[in-house]
């Protein structure tokens, strides 16, 4: 893609992230219009004197919707980039960023919190569970000698197995029908409930790691042929694998601290933009986020008024669209070939 | 004196020497073929040569700098490599994949190519008549025109030292002569051209140097004529061969007649 083309489609995918917000917040059973919505955003943030809505509807917009909208926001772009990562570092297409077995760990530490009573504590169960599951997989792939790319995602598939084999028995075990529904929500994933603290963690970990993964686009692009090609073309390979895995793992456990398991947008959304856009990283990566963020955004609107007042875990949602979305891509590449 | 100098070098991993106490010498201008049989540990040498092995003993030397000590990104610089089997990345154009051989040279920060690195690009697609594939994309391509697309890369990077592990494996008659005077060009412009192939005839007819590996040492080097006995032959590969001089010029070819007795591959059934 040319520059010009390239910054409309930039401007485009802004105007369509804003226009998305709009409609995210004014969407509901409390009818908001858009001005107001924006204008009790404007007012909440300093820019505006006066609220233009009442106290309870003010607080509908600024204490119940909008943090779900950034949080939906920051785990899209999240997942997409540390997708795009993991695809690229593990030069497997069907990457995600659960490949390393972050997500059964994360599910386990969170059932583990919440069947000892500790609820409130779930996300942080979930943050301990991933980074240990990840550590453990970094263990193992090392006494197989080595933490290779492909020992990394072997290891990674066999923490992962026993992690759900163990939330399984824990869930037989013990739960009972609301903890049930509760972990099963998780499990799917799911952004109901989410509140500022959520929505600030999110940012906050973008804040960290989001600069450290666009700023190794460089790196990025001369690994598509490998390790050895990347450090012929001047990239200290090992620096950047352990970098660039700290940062996704840190990101990703994060997101299913705050969303739960939500499947698909770190695997569709960086094949999809890479279809469109081309598969140099430097423009890859942000595209990647932006067009997380909005297909997140669309899938959790979507999962909380399509069966209104009922809410369907958002991770259905992205399954639903997402499965057939990637069996296109898949056709896609086909026809190319 | 402005070349490669490698001495004593050693590639150990655990308790196993894949490359020991190697040591040869190439000149810039000159195209120096590293030969000897599968696994004589001659892509390992190349690996070590640009820091993807460690070193476990010995110095690499180049334009009188301890290459070895080199950042990868210095090193990146002044030295391209072209692998034996590259992947094959999707959704990358030919063009993408040559300017890869400019990021050495590019800051983090910038999306576009320079106007200057665009230049040196067209050049390399245009050295290796790649015009009209420009915008292919890159796994459409058949394995030859791949590996032409991989040369393009490493001239893109403009190195003074250029490394490569059998570039002309996947290529067709004249593709090979055409990459082979090319890399011939280069050195005669004053790149340090150094490459592994298993063409003895060809690396006859193009090197200037050879240098012959057998089970991770180097067992000779010299210019063909001198390098290429049939004893040699005997010794590194275990093949019974007569060696002409190919008419009006003193370069050998090699004529193989048979595998040494005895090591006849089992016949099935």
């Amino acid at each position: 893609m040319s520059w010009p083309a390239r910054t409309i489609a930039y401007l485009a995918l802004w105007a369509l992230l804003l226009a998305s917000v709009t409609i995210a917040v004014t969407l509901g059973p409390a009818g908001i219009s858009a001005g107001d919505a924006w204008g009790t955003i404007f007012h909440h943030l300093g820019l505006r004197a006066d609220p233009p809505l009442s106290p309870l509807r003010d607080a509908i917009v600024w204490e119940l919707r909008l943090p779900r909208v950034v949080a939906a926001l920051g785990v899209g772009a999240g997942l997409a980039l540390a997708g795009t990562v993991m695809q690229v570092m593990t030069r497997n297409p069907l990457a995600d960023p659960y490949l390393l077995g972050l997500s059964s760990g994360a599910a386990l530490g969170a059932v583990i919190f919440l069947l000892m009573g500790a609820a409130l504590l779930m996300p942080l169960g979930a943050f301990l569970g991933s980074l240990g599951a990840l550590a453990l997989a970094l263990l193992v792939a090392a006494l197989l000698g080595g933490a290779t790319p492909s020992r990394a995602i072997l290891a990674g598939i066999c923490i992962a197995a026993l992690a759900s084999a163990a939330t399984s028995l824990l869930i037989f075990w013990s739960a009972t029908g609301d903890s049930y529904r509760e972990i099963l929500n998780w499990l799917l994933g799911s952004l109901s409930g989410t509140v500022w603290s959520d929505a600030a963690l999110v940012v906050v970990a973008l804040i960290v790691c989001a600069p450290v993964i666009l700023l190794s686009g460089r790196g990025l692009d001369a690994f598509a042929f490998g390790e050895a090609s990347a450090a012929s073309l001047g990239i200290d390979v090992a620096r950047l694998r352990w970098t660039l895995l700290a940062a996704t793992a840190l990101l990703t456990g994060v997101m299913v601290a705050v969303g739960g398991a939500i499947g698909f947008v770190g695997l569709v959304v960086p094949h999809a933009v890479r279809l469109a856009v081309g598969s140099r990283h430097r423009v890859l990566l942000p595209a990647s986020m932006l067009v997380g963020a909005i297909f997140m955004l669309w899938s959790d609107t979507v999962a909380r008024s399509l069966f209104d007042p009922r809410e369907l875990p958002v991770g259905i949602v992205t399954a639903l669209v997402g499965a057939p979305a990637f069996l296109l891509i898949l056709l896609r590449y086909r026809r190319i070939t | 004196m402005s070349g490669l100098i490698v001495r004593g070098v050693e590639v150990r991993v655990g308790d196993r020497a894949l490359v020991s106490d190697a040591a040869f010498t190439t000149r810039a201008g000159q195209v120096t073929a590293l030969i000897g049989p599968n696994g004589a540990g001659k892509t390992t040498l190349l690996a070590a040569l640009l820091g993807l092995r460690r070193l476990t003993a010995g110095t690499v030397e180049f334009d009188g700098r301890d290459f070895a000590a080199l950042p990868f990104a210095e090193r990146a610089k002044l030295c391209a490599y072209v692998e034996q089997d590259a992947g094959t990345p999707e959704r990358l154009t030919v063009r993408d994949v040559v300017a890869l051989g400019r990021i050495p040279f590019q800051s983090t920060w910038r999306t576009t190519l320079p106007a200057d690195d665009e230049t040196i690009v067209a050049g390399a697609l245009e050295a290796l008549n790649l015009m009209n594939f420009a915008n292919r994309l890159y796994h459409t391509l058949s394995g030859g025109e791949q590996q032409r697309v991989q040369m393009a890369r490493a001239l893109a990077q403009e190195p003074q030292l250029l490394l490569l592990d059998e570039p002309t494996s996947h290529l067709d008659i004249e593709a090979q002569l055409l990459a082979l005077d090319l890399l011939q060009d280069r050195a005669r412009a004053g790149c340090t051209v150094l490459l592994a192939m298993h063409d003895l005839n060809l690396a006859a007819r193009y090197a200037d140097h050879l240098v012959v590996m057998k089970v991770g040492r180097v067992v000779a080097e010299g210019p063909p004529a001198e390098v290429l006995t049939e004893k040699l032959l005997l010794d590194v590969y275990g093949v019974h061969a007569t060696i002409l001089t190919a008419p009006g010029s003193e370069v050998p070819v090699v004529i193989y007649d048979r595998a040494q007795s005895g090591r006849r591959l089992a016949k099935s059934g």
